[in-house]
């Protein structure tokens, strides 16, 4: 794509300002650090850190069918979604490949499922195609919000200073919709880091006085570098990594985020429901690397020479300062394999995920 | 970005220090910047003999890899065994203490002057 078509947003002026070197992602023009991926990262486990992520799309859903129209799109049960509660899910093809994961936001009135930018148009094609027969009303609505996630022990504290909404009330992926410096927010206790913290979805006119505000605060920027190893240690599935159109959410390891038996059957649901009772075809494994070199994306995974999966993500982990991965193996694979990293047959080993957890108490406020 | 005059460079941003028939060679303080953060560094073999344009080896930050090319022919004489527990020598010190390998030089080297590889970076803007 070419550098002149780049969206930008709202906060485009803040990183350029910050010194943040900015690259081309999903279409957009975004910080991919400022200072430094591992200081960053280590600011957001042992502090807080402030993303722009302002990238991500969101798409509400109304009429007097939304709920069946979500029901159908998604693979989580969302009729026991309160209103004030979020939900993950997976958006999957009828043969159980994954569209995309996504947040579902059940508000008063409707809907709000928060998709990935890559899979912005993607998504709203698929969304349209599966509930044609429905009374629903689809309204894209990412131009409409900035996105900034504060993540970290600290980032309750530093919010609490810019919103009377008592934040020790929200529960773990819960949200309320308050004020941010007085300005129209909401207000969710979600992330991608493994931290505690809270995404926040304000107006695009707000978004830069928020962020100058938080960042005033104590609130490390992080760029998506930081981001990226903050999940991975988290164990997260990023899209088009350990998620794609030919790897079905059983595979990649979130079954926790689909419902089977749910009163609404999903696009997707018979063919997952088939694989379940048939065996994975393969599956998610976290790993280590015990040799010299750092797993990366693509790397072949081998047993006695054999290819057996491949690396979907992996990393040097800044927090454990050791090369740890995901890696997507058939279903038979055992916790011992190599990997082929720069031609060299380096061995690794299966751990539990996710790598890294935070200490309980510091999840509250 | 530093670039010291009295080094040469290549393309691919290495920098090489030629004293007499050996030539010490490291990344730029530009390649470390793109880079971000080093953390493991890939070194060849002692005695190992290269060719120009050869890869020899890798330096890799959280985010990326990049390979690491002989700037000019030589022998392998010495590598920064250092930076397998520092290697973020290369940040810190691009030229000095995060020097890479040194080679016993055997070809007639083609690299270019600093003044030619400042003019490089100017371009790539």
């Amino acid at each position: 794509m070419a550098e002149g078509t780049l969206r930008r947003t709202p906060l485009f002026e803040e990183h350029k300002a910050l010194g943040a070197r900015l690259v081309p992602f999903a279409g957009w023009e975004m910080p991919v650090q400022y200072e430094g991926i591992k200081a960053e990262h280590e600011a957001v486990r042992t502090r807080a850190g402030l993303f722009d992520v302002s990238h991500m799309g969101e798409v509400a859903f109304r009429g007097a069918q939304a709920e069946e129209a979500v029901q159908r799109l998604v693979t989580r049960d969302v009729s026991r979604l309160a209103v004030g509660q979020t939900g993950y899910a997976a958006v999957c093809l009828p043969d159980g490949g994954t569209v995309d994961d996504v947040l579902v936001y059940r508000t008063p009135e409707d809907f709000l499922i928060v998709v990935n930018a890559a899979n912005r148009e993607g998504d709203l094609a698929h969304f349209r195609e599966h509930t044609q027969d429905l009374d629903v009303e689809m309204v894209d609505e990412s131009d409409d919000w900035s996105l900034l996630a504060l993540q970290g022990p600290e980032a309750a504290a530093i919010l609490q200073r810019f919103t009377g909404t008592n934040l020790p009330e929200i529960g773990y992926y819960r949200y309320e919709v308050g004020e941010v410096d007085d300005r129209y927010a909401l207000i969710s206790r979600t992330g991608y880091t493994g931290e505690d913290g809270f995404e926040l979805y304000v107006r695009p006119d707000d978004a830069a006085e928020v962020w100058r505000k938080l960042t005033k605060a104590g609130a490390t920027p992080t760029g998506l570098g930081a981001r990226d190893t903050l999940r991975l240690e988290a164990g997260m599935c990023l899209y088009g990594n350990e998620l794609d159109r030919e790897t079905t959410p059983l595979e990649a390891g979130i079954g926790f985020a689909v419902h089977l038996n749910k009163p609404v059957e999903f696009v997707g649901q018979e063919a997952l429901r088939q694989e379940k009772e048939e065996g994975l075809r393969k599956k998610l494994v976290g790993f280590e690397v015990e040799g010299r070199g750092i797993a990366r994306h693509g790397h072949e995974v081998t047993v006695d020479g054999e290819t057996v999966g491949e690396v979907t993500s992996g990393t040097l982990s800044p927090t454990l300062n050791r090369a740890i991965g995901l890696a997507l193996v058939r279903p038979e694979v055992e916790d011992s394999f190599e990997i082929i990293i720069r031609d060299k047959a380096v061995a690794a080993h299966a751990v539990g995920l996710p790598f890294y957890k935070r200490e309980a108490k510091e999840r509250s406020c | 970005m530093s670039v010291p005059g009295e080094l040469q460079y290549t393309k691919t941003h290495e920098w090489v220090r030629i004293e007499g028939e050996t030539a010490t060679i490291g990344i730029t303080e530009h390649a470390q910047d793109e880079l971000g953060d080093v953390v493991f560094v890939e070194l060849p073999e002692e005695g190992r003999t290269l060719d120009a344009g050869d890869s020899f080896g890798a330096v890799e930050s959280v985010k990326a890899v990049s390979d690491l090319y002989a700037p000019l022919a030589g022998e392998v004489i010495e590598v920064n065994g250092t930076l397998g527990d520092n290697p973020e020598k290369i940040n810190e010190d691009p030229y000095g203490e995060g020097w890479i390998l040194k080679l016993r030089v055997s070809g007639e080297p083609d690299l270019l002057s600093a003044e030619d590889y400042e003019k490089l970076l100017e371009q790539a803007e």
